[in-house]
């Protein structure tokens, strides 16, 4: 799963006493880590009388699915308890997901392949000020950005007004992708630039020699061995984006907002009776998609964090 | 030849007296491709920082405002610290910040290289324990902090639990205590990322060489002091990112304090991320908090960029 694929390195004195003690360490811990999502799990599956009962660990009764439905679909219970479901929003962060991490992905390629390849003085800096980037607390840029945002909407208005479509200016789904773009750039250059570093200038002064131009050789030459590390940004950047709440609290609203705000105000904003076994079953259905890319391709997932702990 | 790379010696191009337009455009090209990404960082992050630091001097409160009154806004907060009976928000904050830090830094490091040295013991099932530690990582914050919310709940989690389980006198209220809501928050913190350090020091560790340490064991060193001794100072550097990685989320958490919390009674989980947050788009204070946002802005640049430059510097060939 890890990057590490060699052998344990640690030093072993078969003592029998020394093993039952490590594995039975090894073992309560996972069984700490694991409590919260068994405990999110079972509760999903109850009924709120049963959530009442106040045994978190116990297995449901009578498992029910109409918690999960709720969640998902929305809908009044007999008290006239209504929520809206988070099904719409979880098709909104599809929405924003899928361009943010495509567009953000491509450029940072393309920017890791000339900070390498096609080096020119200055080069150091121009990436600097991109790593940099990467760091800065997003509470520094976020005011700044909701007034140019607030532009973009005014400017959708216009539009609307004066050719009958806004083109996307200043819809919340458009304003994000615009934003995680923005602000995925540092990293996705980091990876890339990383990565090509590596790849042997020998194939890519050949294939001048040869007169291949600056699109041929990234496209003959360095993109047929770049899969790995497409994976891992796109695994990285997909992760970022989709749990992303301050962006998508700042500047998305109603309809269209992410998973996490939906989340978030459905948890905190239950008037009358918290249904506990629908919040779980809300959040697991946010935390899905980044745990199945988790469990089908944690290496890479562990690669893109360390790449972005690590730099080279 | 200005274009030219610097590491891949390019064989010059053919020299032509007068360089076509298309044979300079092929030599721009590079810098057209960087060009619009590196525009962009410029002006949305530089340019916006600028532009944010710039706020901070003026009086803005609901709007962005051109009235220059100085560093008021710096001296209101500081002022605010240093006369903070009953606290004030800043105070709170940045008190907060302090606690959640140290110990949240403290605690994941701790537990990373723990569970590392564990792991390293040629464990079976090895792949399957290190999924386990290190799921929290995949979750969002949000996610993380409906959950623990639910567990450290006085009325439903686990002290009911622990009751139902005849353990009547356990008492667990701190989510709700105004003086220990923070602790929650590093508790469901460290629980999120200890899986990620301890990643970081295992890869550390399968670079440290087995024959060496066997090699101590031969000479008679017990296992702590092989660790102790030998392979944990080989692993500085990995300290040095990971405490690199977690000064940065911890200066940048937000959303955990907002599910878990949600600010905690009467603002007493804040850390200076929610405070900017709260004064600049909810109490209608820019000014306040476009200086918060500098002050933290500072704080990640005084630790990263050392460490990037120490990164980037020519390495020693």
């Amino acid at each position: 799963m890890s990057a590490a694929t060699r052998d344990a390195s640690g030093p072993v004195g078969y003592n029998l006493v020394n093993r039952i003690i490590i594995y039975a360490l090894l073992l309560i811990f996972a069984v700490v880590y694991l409590v919260p999502l068994f405990v999110m799990l079972v509760t999903s599956f109850k009924t709120m009388s049963e959530i009442q009962d106040g045994n978190m660990l116990a297995l449901p009764q009578s498992p029910t699915f109409a918690p999960w439905m709720r969640a998902w679909g929305g809908g009044c219970d007999a008290n006239g308890n209504c929520i809206a479901g988070i099904a719409g929003h979880f098709w909104a962060s599809i929405k924003m997901v899928i361009p943010a991490v495509a567009i953000s992905t491509l450029l940072g390629a393309l920017n890791g392949y000339v900070l390498t390849k096609w080096r020119f003085p200055g080069h150091k800096l121009v990436f600097g000020m991109m790593l940099f980037a990467c760091f800065i607390p997003f509470q520094s840029v976020l005011l700044p950005m909701a007034t140019l945002l607030g532009k973009f909407g005014m400017f959708g208005h216009y539009l609307q007004s004066l050719i009958g479509t806004s083109l996307g200016f200043g819809s919340s789904t458009a304003n994000l992708v615009f934003v995680h773009v923005v602000y995925g750039l540092g990293f996705t250059t980091l990876f890339f630039r990383n990565y090509y570093e590596a790849f042997p200038d020998e194939l890519v002064r050949a294939a001048m020699v040869d007169g291949a131009g600056f699109f041929q050789i990234f496209r003959r030459i360095l993109l047929p061995s770049s899969l790995p590390i497409f994976v891992v940004t796109v695994i990285f950047q997909f992760t970022n984006i989709w749990n992303d709440f301050l962006f998508a609290s700042s500047y998305a609203a109603g309809d269209e907002s992410p998973i996490t705000v939906a989340l978030n105000n459905t948890v905190n904003t239950s008037t009358g009776v918290v249904e506990y076994n629908v919040n779980m079953a809300a959040a697991i259905i946010a935390a899905l998609p980044t745990l199945f890319v988790y469990i089908v391709a944690g290496r890479y997932f562990v690669r893109g964090l360390m790449a972005g702990a690590v730099k080279g | 030849m200005a274009f030219a790379t610097t590491n891949a010696d390019l064989p010059a191009r053919r020299a032509s007296s007068t360089p076509t337009l298309r044979a300079r455009l092929q030599d721009a090209l590079p810098k057209i491709v960087l060009a619009p990404s590196f525009s962009i960082i410029l002006v949305f992050v530089y340019g916006f920082i600028l532009w944010t630091i710039y706020l901070s001097f003026t009086n803005s409160k609901a709007f962005p405002s051109n009235e220059l009154t100085g560093p008021l806004a710096y001296q209101r907060l500081w002022n605010w610290t240093f006369e903070s009976d009953p606290p004030s928000s800043w105070y709170t904050s940045i008190t907060n910040m302090a606690i959640f830090g140290v110990l949240y830094i403290g605690f994941c490091i701790l537990l990373g290289l723990f569970l590392a040295i564990l792991l390293d013991q040629k464990i079976r099932a090895e792949g399957f324990l290190r999924t386990i530690y290190l799921y929290p990582m995949a979750l969002s914050f949000i996610v993380t902090g409906v959950a623990w919310k639910w567990f450290l709940d006085p009325g439903l989690g686990l002290e009911q639990t622990l009751h139902h389980l005849g353990w009547t006198s356990f008492h667990f209220d701190w989510i709700k205590n105004a003086n220990r809501v923070i602790y929650t928050v590093v508790i469901a913190g460290v629980w999120q990322a200890s899986g990620f350090v301890m990643a970081m020091f295992l890869a550390g560790l399968r670079g440290v060489d087995g024959e060496m340490l066997k090699a101590a064991q031969i000479d008679g060193a017990s296992t702590f002091q092989v660790y102790w001794r030998i392979v944990i100072p080989i692993l500085r550097p990995v300290f040095l990112s990971a405490f690199i990685v977690l000064a940065h989320m911890a200066i940048k958490s937000y959303d955990l304090v907002v599910a878990l919390t949600s600010g905690g009674p009467g603002g007493s989980a804040w850390l200076p991320s929610n405070f900017m947050y709260e004064y600049t788009f909810k109490r209608s204070q820019m000014a306040i908090g476009s200086a918060s946002a500098v002050i933290m802005l500072m704080a990640i640049t005084a630790i990263i960029v050392p460490y990037l430059y120490s990164e980037l510097r020519e390495k020693p060939q």
